[in-house]
């Protein structure tokens, strides 16, 4: 059987990121594909230069057996491939018809196109079960619907070859249920689909087949009903897996950080927080598990006062936060909470400062730093080289561009500027998103080391792994409540079934 | 009845630059590109059709002119902003400079009045009112309300009106249906530079007759004010434009009136137009919303 | 477009901004031929007529005055992510403070006092003028950059109101008010237009760099201006920072009001902005949007308007608005195609190193 796809010896650099080298792999016509990585292992990379939207420095692709070039995503296009991308290219004050019919109007006048197009849409939900109002404004829609919006437009553009990059990434458990149902359905009728994930229960239940990519290279395929999730994880991590750290058991002291009733609702009045109750305590770490969009970032915007919540209290070292008493990142920082956001690079940290500059953010106004209206700039850098000296992060050079060091070492100098402040509450988003493996280890182990020396530590992670492994106690989110808690060595059966909102306990 | 009718021509005449170029900058601005040069474009399109109209004898070779002139420019804006990527403000701003600049140095060069071009004799090198002689009701006049229907059903009932708004909204969504940003937006610019070169030819050929210093008097501004006014869209600025013509059609007659015994100050009618702006863009009256990615350089990521 | 990568940082800080700059140049000279002159004597003329004399010395840096307030103002509020188009209005407004403190009291203070109340005067107003359009900005998300223009002209409004019906000198037949004192004259240095204003500019220089490098506001200001939520994040107000940031380059744009009614005319007249406030953006930019780049910056804008005054008494056939072009290609290339060059430069620099 000619395969759909064939990618040969794919090779692609940015710069000096070597981000796919030479990976060649062919796709079956009919069935579901995966691909598995993790993230930075070049999946994306590899479908955004089948798609078009980058071009290979090296290597071949051939499409039905014949050798294309892509140019642009009009020629992915023309040769039926579409692309649903992990974020939607949606127009938001736009109806999902426009949405739809963009690129592919039918016409220079809109009328005999989009009437056309109606019918067609028509078609397409009844055939494969994607229900969506045609008049609706994509603003107004799920994050489901608009998923499926993004399926439809590829459809609709007479699409035989279906990318799907993360697409669960953003959808609660149901949602992903009927996605997969929807894909079953499209497999039914000859589409060919392409997987890309990083979840191994995704890759077991849905695909006929898997590829693994680490770190830029294609290193296994197997056909799914003869692998197991366990040799996967092994493939995918290139070792075997099981991240666990030497902990002894915690001391929990004082509670530091309590949160009341704590609710958010924003100006759409869509709830981002529901009736969150919860307690930190000195010397434990309490970990925050859940899928992506959960309220897990709206929570940590409230807890470090970014954001007043619009109802309920918080308590934080003896300062009570409500909707009438807003308190803001300043004063709590001067309580003694410190925060290490989620998104280094958009909130703790600013890429053009040097290095000794954000090693002060957001304490450039202690006297260490500043007097009599100056910033006291050789202290500063001298605290920005003893900070890297200690956290290990290279090169250590104070006056280099933030930007210019790595994921790894920009996220360990932000978790030094808000460690060494030796704070009574520690809040941690995503510690290790986009760090290499050995700071990961670093960093874990920082964390611990903060909470036996008495810190409240709470640390919010998508890797349920990195939760399990540092976590005392786990609180499970789920569509912005708090559906459970668990002591530190729970099963991953449980957290599954719990951020799936199946089970609360 | 006759001073309303008098007073409805002088409207007229004093909203049809306004509404050429309102209309042109919403169409650049729909796509995303701010365009703060509708008044360099309008003066060099003013001097142009008054220079070409006066030494071919023709107002329609002046009006040619002036489009060709104001092209220029909006090309040039183009350039900076699409393909350089550019400070699309800073760009507008070094088009007016350079327009207000240029049109003098040229004025001189060729026709040594300080700036001035050879005033336009009636019939022939300019363009003369079609039916009401005291009205000043040119066919550019025409011209402009027909171009606010036309532009409303471009934008809402074709295809490039539907790629255009939603370039202006997010490009990235564009460019992945395999659409050309870049090819979108400079026809916007174009379209625009088309519009304000009619605009400033009318200024020149027909509402007076021939091009001095710095005419266009911070109409370019007014235009974009009726822009954000009427919210990014025609007949709403369309609204505007006759709004702000009437302000100024009647602020010589408000001259020595006095509204609650405090005589009104003719420049208090003139900044009216900026400080409604003003108080719209505070939320005073309403709220206007410009298209999501408007001003910001498009990047592909290659 | 392929390379997006920065150009070392000595080509980006110098070579870059005089490519520009040469870029702008060799299109006057085109413009310049097209009208029958030959570029290279109008270059000398216009290089002779800036720095010939001292007295041309004078003017130059008289002009160059204007030009370091109104870049400093653009550039503070750069830092801060705010984009200050209302220099005019501000210089426009900051001057009438400047002279209304002048009119009310030149004849009961010695200039000692004097002096230091109209620069005041004219910090607070044109703070003032700013400060509206930042309000604006910070607390109804008004897109300054609309509000700033919109303010220009109606400052131009309120000043024309003024000066005619209500500042206007008893008897006199243009709109301009009585003149001053002498207690409010500032001291000249040389014979002519240049006063002690230009020493006033070099202090506000100095202010501006330790304001933004050394002060922990300042720090707080750049962090606004390159990651509005990093700075949320860091205990900032933006919106306090939002209205800092913009009084200050208002105030600023308002000490041109100072060197012009104060230091030349000494009595308030219209029109005095004259352009020094959008020029102002060119200047920041040019200096990428640092002091000393700025006074650089602001310097060649001098001899421009100096040299390009003598050129036209020379040359007939170019008048005084020619300044005004090389200014407009000047933004041009160093503001909206700065980027023109880079893929030259980056070959030219890669074709170095092999």
């Amino acid at each position: 059987m000619t395969a759909a796809i064939e990618l040969e010896r794919i090779d692609k650099s940015f710069g000096s990121v070597h981000a796919v080298r030479g990976v060649s792999l062919s796709i079956e016509k009919g069935a579901i594909t995966g691909i598995i990585g993790e993230n930075g292992a070049g999946k994306s990379t590899l479908m955004s230069i089948l798609y078009g939207l980058y071009h290979a420095d090296a290597g071949a692709i051939r499409v039905d057996g014949k050798p294309v070039r892509m140019e642009g995503p009009h020629d992915a296009i023309a040769q039926g491939i579409g692309m649903v991308h992990q974020h939607f290219m949606l127009i938001d004050s736009f109806t999902v018809l426009e949405n739809v019919v963009l690129g592919a109007e039918g016409g220079a006048l809109l009328a005999r196109g989009t009437a056309a197009a109606r019918a067609e849409l028509e078609r397409l939900s009844r055939d494969y079960g994607l229900t969506v109002d045609p008049d609706a404004l994509v603003s107004e829609l799920s994050v489901g619907e608009q998923q499926r919006v993004e399926i439809l437009k590829v459809l609709f553009r007479g699409a035989r070859i279906l990318i799907l990059d993360e697409p669960s990434a953003v959808l609660t458990p149901q949602e992903t249920d009927r996605l997969f149902r929807i894909l079953a359905t499209l497999k039914e009728r000859g589409v060919t689909i392409v997987l890309i994930t990083h979840k191994l229960r995704e890759i077991m239940a849905a695909t006929d087949c898997v590829y693994v990519m680490r770190q830029g290279q294609m290193v296994a395929e197997r056909a799914t009903a003869e692998t197991h999730p366990e040799e996967l994880a092994e493939l995918m991590v290139g070792r075997k897996v099981r991240l666990q750290l030497d902990k002894t058991p915690p001391q929990a002291g004082e509670v530091r950080l309590g949160a009341e009733h704590l609710g958010l609702v924003d100006r759409r009045g869509v709830r981002l927080l529901d009736d969150i109750n919860l307690e930190l305590r000195a010397g434990e770490i309490v970990g925050i598990a859940g899928v992506s969009g959960n309220g897990q970032t709206e929570l940590l915007q409230v807890l470090s006062g970014i954001r007043p919540p619009s109802s309920g209290t918080l308590t934080v070292c003896g300062r009570t936060v409500d909707a009438g008493h807003p308190g803001d990142p300043a004063e709590m920082r001067d309580l003694g909470l410190a925060h290490v956001p989620e998104d280094r690079l958009r909130q703790g940290m600013v890429a053009a400062f040097r290095a000794s500059e954000t090693s002060i953010l957001g304490y450039h106004e202690q006297p260490q730093f500043s007097r009599n209206f100056l910033l006291r700039l050789q202290a500063v850098g001298a605290y920005c080289a003893r900070l890297m000296e200690r956290f290990d992060v290279r090169p250590r050079v104070p006056g280099l561009r933030s930007s210019s060091f790595s994921g790894g070492n920009q996220q360990k100098l932000v978790l030094a500027r808000e460690m060494a402040q030796e704070p009574k509450v520690l809040l941690v988003g995503q510690p290790t998103r986009g760090v290499d493996i050995g700071a990961i280890e670093f960093i874990h182990r920082e964390l611990v080391k903060s909470r036996d020396a008495g810190c409240a530590v709470l640390v919010v992670s998508v890797e349920l792994d990195e939760i399990l492994s540092l976590a005392d106690r786990i609180l499970v989110m789920f569509a912005g409540r708090i559906v459970g808690e668990v002591a530190g060595g729970a099963d991953e059966r449980t957290l599954g079934l719990m951020m799936a909102g199946a089970k609360a306990a | 009845m006759d001073v309303v009718f008098l007073i409805a021509a002088a409207t007229l005449r004093v909203a049809t630059p306004l509404i050429l170029c309102a209309m042109g900058g919403l169409l650049s601005e729909r796509s995303g590109i701010i365009d703060v040069g509708l008044e360099g474009k309008m003066l060099m399109a003013a001097f142009f059709s008054a220079a070409v109209a006066a030494v071919t004898h023709s107002a329609w070779w002046g009006v040619a002119a002036g489009i060709a002139a104001a092209e220029a420019m909006a090309l040039l804006h183009g350039l900076a902003c699409i393909t350089y990527r550019g400070n699309q403000v800073v760009s507008g701003v070094a088009l007016n400079i350079l327009a207000s600049g240029l049109t003098i140095v040229w004025g001189n060069a060729w026709f040594q009045r300080g700036g001035q071009t050879p005033a336009l004799e009636g019939q022939g090198e300019r363009l003369m009112p079609l039916f009401f002689p005291r009205a000043g009701d040119s066919i550019l006049v025409y011209a402009a309300l027909l171009s606010v229907p036309v532009t409303w059903w471009v934008i809402t009932r074709t295809r490039f009106g539907l790629r255009l708004r939603a370039v202006g909204e997010m490009p990235l969504a564009v460019d992945t249906a395999g659409i050309s940003v870049p090819w979108l937006r400079y026809r916007a610019v174009l379209l625009c530079g088309l519009l304000a070169g009619l605009a400033g030819s009318y200024i020149a050929i027909a509402q007076n007759a021939g091009f001095t210093r710095d005419m266009t008097a911070g109409q370019g501004f007014i235009a974009l004010a009726a822009v954000i006014f009427g919210k990014w869209r025609p007949f709403p600025a369309l609204g505007a434009c006759l709004m702000f013509g009437l302000l100024d059609a009647v602020a010589i007659r408000l001259q020595g009136v006095r509204v609650a015994g405090i005589e009104v100050p003719v420049q208090l009618i003139q900044a009216l137009p900026y400080l409604l702006t003003v108080f719209l863009l505070a939320g005073f009256i309403g709220r206007a919303v410009a298209p999501r990615a408007i001003g910001l350089p498009y990047e592909k990521e290659h | 477009m392929r390379s997006r990568r920065p150009l070392p940082a000595w080509a980006e800080i110098v070579l870059l901004p005089l490519v520009n700059i040469a870029l702008a140049f060799i299109t006057v000279g085109i413009i310049v031929r097209i009208i029958g002159v030959d570029p290279l004597r109008a270059l000398e003329l216009l290089v002779v007529g800036a720095f010939g004399s001292p007295e041309s010395i004078g003017y130059t840096l008289y002009y160059a005055t204007n030009f370091i307030f109104t870049g400093l103002a653009v550039s503070v509020a750069f830092h801060g992510g705010l984009f200050n188009i209302g220099g005019e209005g501000q210089a426009y407004i900051g001057g009438l403070g400047c002279g209304l403190a002048v009119l009310a009291l030149d004849r009961y203070l010695p200039i000692w006092l004097m002096i230091p109340v109209g620069i005041a005067a004219a910090a607070l107003f044109g703070a003032a003028w700013a400060a509206v359009p930042a309000w604006l900005q910070a607390w109804r998300g008004s897109h300054i950059v609309i509000t700033t223009i919109m303010f220009n002209f109606v400052a131009a409004a309120l000043m024309v109101y003024l000066m005619v019906n209500v500042l206007i000198a008893p008897g006199s037949m243009t709109p301009q008010s009585r003149n001053f004192e002498p207690s409010a004259f500032m001291p000249a240095m040389g014979g002519n237009a240049l006063n002690l204003s230009l020493v006033l500019a070099l202090v506000c220089c100095v202010g501006v760099w330790g304001f933004l490098w050394h002060t922990p506001w300042g720090y707080a200001l750049r962090t606004m201006g390159h990651n509005p939520e990093a700075a949320v994040y860091a205990g900032t107000d933006l919106r306090r920072m939002t209205m800092l940031g913009m009084c200050l380059s208002g105030a600023l744009a308002g000490m041109v009001g100072v060197n012009e009614l104060l230091g030349v005319h000494h009595r308030i007249v219209l029109d005095f902005p004259a352009g020094y406030g959008f020029a102002g953006i060119a200047v920041s930019l040019m200096g990428r949007n640092h002091p000393f780049g700025i006074v650089l910056a602001a310097l060649l804008f001098g001899a421009l308007q100096q040299g390009g005054a003598e050129l036209s008494f020379d040359i007939p056939t170019i008048n005084r608005e020619m300044v005004v072009v090389i200014q407009g290609l000047v933004i041009l290339f160093s503001g909206a195609l700065v980027n023109l060059p880079r893929p030259w430069l980056q070959a030219l620099l890669a074709l170095r190193r092999s």
